[in-house]
C-alpha cells in the first residue's frame, strides 16, 4: 500500500479525455471525468474521492463501480490498482428498513 | 533538516486543513502532516454535519455565532466546493417535562448571549415540521441554526489550502515534539524531521500525547460516536433536528438521504480499536428506535450505511483553542468534544489570527489550555 504521500507531487496537467461523460457510479452517477478531476484537486484515496464525490455511496453502497473507481485513480496517480487500498465496506451489507435494524425481537 | 516551513499543522481534520488554508492566504509556508492515508479520516468526516448554535455551552457562543454570521454563508464560493451549508434552523425536540426544563435551561444561557432561540409548542414544531410524531410536546427553536456536508467541507478546505500551495502528507505520523532553545520547533516522524517557526497541533485525542512530554496535558476523553445514513427520500424537512434526550439528531441532505447519529450512553466504555473505528452492534438499532419515536413516517426508510469516530471529549466540554503556555511556538486546537464540525471554520480562522498576530473576531480566553484546575 502506498503510504507516506506528498500531495504537492507534480502530476501531469488534466487533460480531458473523450470518455469522460462515461457513469461509473450507476448509483450516485459520477462520471470518470468527475473522478478523474477529483484526483487532480489532491483526492488521492478512495475514501477521499467517495467522500468528495459520493461515488460508492448509494444503494449499491460501491459493490457494482469500486474496482473501476480504484483502476481510474490509480491510473492518474500513475501507480497499480493493487497500492491503493478499498473504501472501507460498512454494515449493514443490503439496505435495511430503520423497523428491522431497531427490532430487539429477532425478526421482522 | 530541508523539511523547513512557516507553521507545521499535526492533524488534517477541518481544523487543521482550514487553519492551513486561512494562514496560506497570509502568505505563509505551511505543511500540514497527516498519520492517516486519507485527509480528514478522523471526526471531520464522521460527524453529523450540525452547524448550530443552540444547544451549545455559552462559552462557545460567540464563536460559532460569529463563524455562521461571517463564514458558513460564503463557504461554497470561497472554497468552490458544494459544502450543501443549509441554514433553516435547528429544532431541539422534547416529550416530556424534564424535557421542556433542560431545554429551557439552555434557552436561557443562549439568550443570554443574544442568540435568537426560543421555546416554542408541539403545535409550533409541527407547523415547522408536519412529520413529527404528537410525542414532541415542544422545542427549543433556532431559526439561524442549520447543517453542512463535513465531507466536502473538510476536503473543499484541503483542496482550497493545496490550491493556495500548502503541502499536505499523509500516511505521516508525527512521534515527537522537541524543543530548541526553548522553543517548540522540531516534528518527528518515522521519515525524518520538520521543522517549523510555529507547530499546530489538531490531532483530536492523539493531540495529548504529542502535547503532555512538553508539559501540557489536556484532560479528555476518547469517546465513540455513530451514525448511519437512509436511502434517498423525497424532500420531507430541512431543518437540523436534536432532541433534549440526546437519543438522535440528524437532517436530510441535499441528495435525500437521511443522516442521524445517536446515543446509546455506554459510549463513554466502548472498546478501543483505534483506528479501525468499528461501528457496534448496539448503536444504529438503538438509534432507530429514537428515530421512530418521533418520525413514525420513516420506519420503513432503509438504511445503507453506519459508522462510527472518535470524538475527544475535554473534560469541561469545550474546546482548548490557542497558544501551549509556556511552549513557545506552540499552539493547540483539541477536545471540541463531538461538536467541532459547525465550530470549526470560526476556530480555524480565529488561530490562523492568533499565529499570525492579529486580533481573534472574539475573546479566546475560555479556550485556554491553564483553564483546568485541581478541585482544591
Amino acid at each position: 500500500m502506498i503510504k507516506a504521500n506528498d500531495r504537492s507531487n507534480k502530476m501531469a496537467p488534466f487533460v480531458p479525455a473523450e470518455d469522460d461523460d462515461l457513469i461509473i457510479c450507476r448509483c450516485e452517477e459520477v462520471t470518470k471525468g468527475e473522478i478523474r478531476k477529483a484526483v487532480h484537486e489532491g483526492m488521492y484515496t478512495l475514501p477521499e474521492v467517495r467522500r468528495y464525490l459520493r461515488c460508492g455511496m448509494g444503494l449499491c453502497q460501491g459493490q457494482t463501480c469500486g474496482k473501476l473507481v480504484k483502476g481510474i485513480i490509480a491510473r492518474e496517480l500513475g501507480v497499480k490498482p493493487s497500492q491503493l487500498e478499498a473504501a472501507t465496506g460498512r454494515a449493514p451489507m443490503r439496505p435495511t428498513e430503520l423497523k428491522i435494524m431497531g427490532s430487539e425481537k429477532g425478526g421482522a | 533538516m530541508e523539511k523547513a516551513a512557516d507553521v507545521l499543522i499535526i492533524g488534517s481534520g477541518i481544523i487543521g486543513c482550514a487553519t492551513a488554508y486561512y494562514l496560506a492566504k497570509k502568505g505563509a509556508a505551511v505543511t500540514v502532516l497527516e498519520a492517516n492515508d486519507s485527509i480528514g479520516n478522523g471526526g471531520s468526516s464522521r460527524n453529523g454535519g450540525g452547524v448550530r448554535q443552540s444547544g451549545r455551552d455559552p462559552r462557545e457562543l460567540p464563536m460559532v455565532m460569529w463563524g455562521i454570521k461571517n463564514l458558513w454563508p460564503y463557504l461554497d464560493e470561497e472554497l468552490e466546493t458544494n459544502v450543501e451549508y443549509t441554514q433553516k434552523g435547528n429544532l431541539r425536540l422534547g416529550k416530556t417535562a424534564a424535557h421542556l426544563k433542560t431545554l429551557q435551561k439552555l434557552t436561557d444561557g443562549a439568550v443570554a448571549c443574544g442568540l435568537d432561540v426560543r421555546m416554542i409548542s408541539g403545535d409550533e414544531v409541527r407547523k415547522i415540521n408536519p412529520y413529527l410524531s404528537n410525542e414532541v410536546i415542544g422545542a427549543s427553536w433556532c431559526p439561524t441554526d442549520g447543517h453542512a456536508n463535513p465531507l466536502t467541507t473538510t476536503l473543499g478546505y484541503f483542496k482550497s489550502a493545496r490550491r493556495l500551495g500548502v503541502r499536505f502528507i499523509t500516511g505521516e505520523p508525527v512521534t515527537l515534539i522537541k524543543k530548541e532553545k526553548g522553543r517548540a520547533h522540531v516534528v518527528v516522524t518515522p521519515d525524518g524531521t520538520f521543522e517549523a517557526e510555529q507547530i499546530l497541533v489538531a490531532a483530536g485525542y492523539e493531540t495529548r500525547a504529542l502535547t503532555e512530554p512538553l508539559g501540557i496535558d489536556i484532560p479528555m476523553r476518547k469517546k465513540k460516536s455513530e451514525c448511519l445514513v437512509t436511502e434517498a427520500e423525497p424532500p420531507m424537512f430541512e431543518q437540523m433536528l436534536g432532541t433534549a434526550e440526546a437519543d438522535f439528531y440528524g437532517h436530510q441532505t441535499k441528495h435525500g438521504s437521511f443522516v442521524f447519529g445517536g446515543s446509546t450512553g455506554l459510549e463513554m466504555f466502548g472498546i478501543d480499536d483505534g483506528p479501525a473505528q468499528r461501528s457496534t452492534s448496539l448503536s444504529a438499532p438503538c438509534t432507530c428506535r429514537g428515530i421512530m419515536k418521533y418520525f413514525p413516517a420513516l420506519s420503513d426508510a432503509k438504511i445503507v450505511r453506519t459508522w462510527a469516530g472518535w470524538t475527544d471529549a475535554s473534560a469541561d466540554g469545550i474546546p482548548v483553542i490557542g497558544p501551549a503556555d509556556g511552549v513557545p511556538g506552540l499552539y493547540i486546537a483539541c477536545g471540541f468534544t463531538g461538536h467541532g464540525f459547525g465550530i470549526g471554520p470560526a476556530a480555524a480562522y480565529s488561530i490562523a489570527e492568533l499565529m499570525t498576530g492579529g486580533t481573534p473576531p472574539v475573546d479566546m480566553e475560555p479556550f485556554r489550555c491553564t483553564r483546568f484546575k485541581a478541585k482544591i
